[in-house]
Formats: C-alpha cells, structure tokens, sequence
C-alpha cells in the first residue's frame, strides 16, 4: 500500500532512488544536492538495498563512473548541482551519444559568479544540447514520481537516453512536502529489473563510444536527435501506465485556467505553484489569466505548446537563466522561435526572474502580469526585461 | 560481394554507433595515411626491440631470425621507431 509521509523532497529522491532496485550509484555531495548524496549513501551502507555507492573525487568522475557502470547493464543514478554539473559538462554528450540510460537528479542552483549557492535554472540551460531528456519538477510528489518514471523512459530499448530531472535547490529539496510514497512491490512492477540492449562482457566483446570518421558523424548525429524525438511516445506511454497504476496524470505541458484565457504565464519548475495563486488572485479582479507549465524541456513538446497557447493574446515567458547578448532567456528564445510560423499566436514578453534564489511571492506575479498586460494593450514589446532589477 | 566500410544511411547506425564485430578495426587499414615508411639496416640491428616496445600502432613484429619489421597495413609512418632506434638501424624512406 502506499502511505504519505511529511518528508524533506531531497531525503525523498534518494528514498525514490531507493525503490527502483539499482544496482550502484557514484554521487559527489555539492548543495544543495547534498542531502540525496548523503541520504542515498545512509540507505546502502545501512543494506536496505542491495547497491555499490561509489565515493568519487569529483563530479567528471561521478558522471564517468555511472556511464562505465550502465555501459555493463546496471541501473545507475547519480545527482548534482551547478558548478557540479557544469563540471560534468564534458561527459553529458558522451553518455547520450552512446546511449546510455543514466538518470541524474539535478537540484538546480546558480552558476558562478559571483558565486551563488541558490536557486535559479543557470545550470541546466548551457547543457541543453547536450542530448538527454530533461525534465522539470514542480513538487516533491513529482520528483519521487518522476525519479521512478526516469529510470523507466531511460532503459526502454526504445529509449536508450540518459534522464535529468530537474528540482530546484532549497525551494523545492529544502521543503518539508507530504508526498505519498509507492511501496516496493509497486515500484517493481512498474520497474522491472533492466533488459539492456547491449552490454560490455568479455565473454561477449563489443566496442562502445568508437571512434567516428567524418563519412558517419553526421549520420550518428542525426540517428541520435531522431532518439530524442522519438523518446516522447515512450515518455507518453510510462505516463499513461504511471496514471494507471497510480493515478496521477503526467504531461508535457501542464496548464491551470488556460482554456478561455488571454493573457498566459509560462513557468518551469517549483515556481508554478506560487504563480497558481496569482492567476486566482487575477482571476478575481476579472483578468482572464491562465498559467502553462512546461514539464518537459527536451525533447521540446512543440504541438503540445502551440496547441495550448495560440488562442491567447499575450504569453508572458519567465527565464530563471540569462543567455547574455541573445535575444532573451532559453526557454523565450526557443519558444518565441517555434511560434514563428504559426498563423494563429500570441505576443510573447520574457521576464527574467527568480535569479541566485531571489524569492518570486504571489505579489511579483501579480505585478509582473499586469505591467505586461499594460505594455501589450499598447502593443509595446520589449524583447526581454529582468524583473525587479534595481537601478 | 564487397563488405560495406560503414553504414549508408543514418538509419542503419548502429545505437551509440556500437560496434558488434570484435577486433573490426583491423580492417581500416591506417597505413594508407603514411607518407614515409620505416626500412630496417639488419647489419646495424642490434634485435633489442626498442622500435617494437615504442611503435604507437603496435605494428612492428619480429620474424623468424629475430629482426623487426612493420606491418605496412598499419604503420603510419610516424617515424618513431628510427626515432628511438639508437644504433640508427632504421631510415624513414619517402613512399611512392
């Protein structure tokens, strides 16, 4: 039976991580991911499950050691933060290129500098072509049901893709959340043990992460964007049977009072549930306000957005990250882009807000929809603004 | 019929562009880069064997008598062997 538990959300990712049965996980503690690091490595070293955690020196070793690990057929799970992970940077391409299903939990935090231990989405955004599935969670239920979910995504023989889930640092693995937790025989038959499509094995000789001369580089490049793609109907099937078994429903794109609305707020990660209450709050003084929040960053849900936001009039795209000298945030940038041949779509404002943990409360919300609200009457469109700068 | 030296199309990469034939890589031959090829003096030869132990490739071998030779299918023609050669019993000869 399943049971809810009051639980900090990154004690429950490594109590996540401890239901899927892997077999060894290497993690180098940095914060504010330290808690999975240090719960993840109570729960093997107290046997409650039968796994190596590998101590490593750095996060170039973390990320290399799950690799080598998975390229055997085991299930491994590593996690990070920031420089941590722009750390592991030169490694990511690699374990998608040779399509490996490693699932790496990312607790997100400002890149330095000036060096910042909290919370904005710096980290993850320059790893965007890096080749994996990239998820966003928005609370501890989804992060421990996403966690379980990943390992599922990563290993279908389908899939073969390595799975980063996204969780904000301390906003989101800081909190206390009551989370309802799947028991263990659940999660196995959801879970079956790993049916790798190939492994290393010196009874079995084979070659992975070859070299590849300038007559099929370009081939394995497009056979691998084709993977990313196609990972979104397996995406879609682990979350029909998660809803199933366990009836909470996943998608894409995630929307709360979109259907009818003129203005929409576009988040990603923890800082949804705050803007819910802003759009309640809007709603009430008669604005027709909508929230859309993107779940899945890549592979980009292309038709799931445009279907969602092309009957409003303004979409207001929040960047927790700066692309300097571009022309907005990430998420602005590629959404603004994929809106450029439709017929039928909105304006669309960036925000860049919530940077190094700077807190958005509902009244931030609320002010920054209705200024852009103002500017887009007077069809006024500044490319992009930071929110709340001073000076 | 003549073996494919790599797939047509992105379809048939393999996933991960793994390679399922072991040893496959003997059959790229590397020696057609080489633009000087390593000729042995068997009267300088001295058979220590430094050129076998520093060969990159490890191409070089010894024969019956005990002197080395490269496998020209291989040998890039680096020259590190008349490198490290002390006696000065190789010479790199200009190819073609």
């Amino acid at each position: 039976m399943a049971k809810q538990v009051g639980m900090e959300v990154g004690i429950a990712a490594a109590e996540a991580v401890g239901l899927c049965n892997i077999d060894m996980a290497a993690v180098y503690p940095i914060t504010p991911q330290s808690h999975i690091a240090e719960h993840l490595s109570d729960i093997v070293a107290d046997g409650r499950i039968d796994a190596e955690f590998v101590t490593v020196e750095s996060e170039h070793t973390s990320i290399s050691c799950v690799s080598g690990a998975s390229a055997t057929g085991a299930r491994v799970y590593t996690a990070t933060s920031s420089q941590g992970l722009m750390y592991m940077h030169e490694i990511l391409p690699i374990v998608s290129a040779m399509r490996l299903p490693v699932v790496m939990g990312n607790a997100n935090r400002a890149i330095s500098g000036p060096i910042n231990i909290w919370n904005d989405h710096s980290d993850i955004m320059p790893q965007r072509d890096a080749g994996w599935i990239v998820f966003f969670a928005e609370s501890g239920q989804e992060v421990v049901d996403m966690t379980i979910q990943s390992f599922k995504i990563a290993e279908d023989n389908d899939v073969m893709l390595p799975v980063c889930l996204n969780m904000d640092g301390f906003q989101l693995t800081h909190t206390v959340e009551l989370i309802e937790f799947p028991d263990q025989k659940e999660v196995d038959k959801f879970l079956p043990v790993r049916k790798p499509f190939a492994t290393l094995h010196p009874d079995h000789p084979i070659s992975m992460g070859t070299l590849g001369m300038p007559e099929i580089y370009a081939e394995s490049r497009k056979s691998q964007d084709e993977a990313l793609i196609n990972s979104k109907k397996t995406i879609f099937k682990v979350w029909d049977e998660w809803e199933e078994m366990f009836g909470r429903r996943y998608k894409p794109v995630e929307t709360y009072l979109a259907e009818d609305a003129e203005i929409l707020l576009l988040t990603m990660g923890s800082m949804g549930e705050t803007a819910e209450i802003a759009i309640d709050e809007l709603r009430k003084k008669g604005m027709r306000v909508g929230l859309v929040k993107l779940r899945l960053w890549r592979p980009f849900p292309f038709e799931e957005l445009k279907a969602v936001v092309k009957k409003a009039k303004l979409l207001i795209v929040t960047d927790r990250a700066v692309s300097f000298g571009g022309s907005g945030g990430p998420v602005f940038i590629e959404i603004k882009s994929a809106l450029y041949h439709e017929k039928e779509r909105p304006l669309v404002y960036n925000s860049i807000i919530g940077l190094g943990g700077r807190d958005v409360p509902v009244r931030d919300f609320v002010k920054l929809i209705e200024e852009a609200a103002k500017s887009g009457e007077k069809g006024i469109i500044k490319d992009y603004e930071y929110y709340g700068v001073r000076g | 019929m003549k073996k494919k030296k790599w797939p047509e199309t992105w379809q048939e990469i393999n996933p991960g562009c793994m390679v399922f034939e072991p040893a496959s890589a003997r059959g790229y031959h590397t020696g057609s880069w080489k633009a000087q090829r390593p000729v042995w003096d068997d009267s300088k030869c001295i058979k220590c064997g430094v050129c076998y132990i520093f060969c990159p490739e490890g191409c070089i071998s010894q024969d019956d008598e005990g002197f080395f030779r490269a496998d020209l299918d291989y040998c890039k023609g680096c020259g590190i062997c008349a490198h490290e050669c002390w006696p000065g019993a190789i010479k790199m000869v200009e190819e073609g």
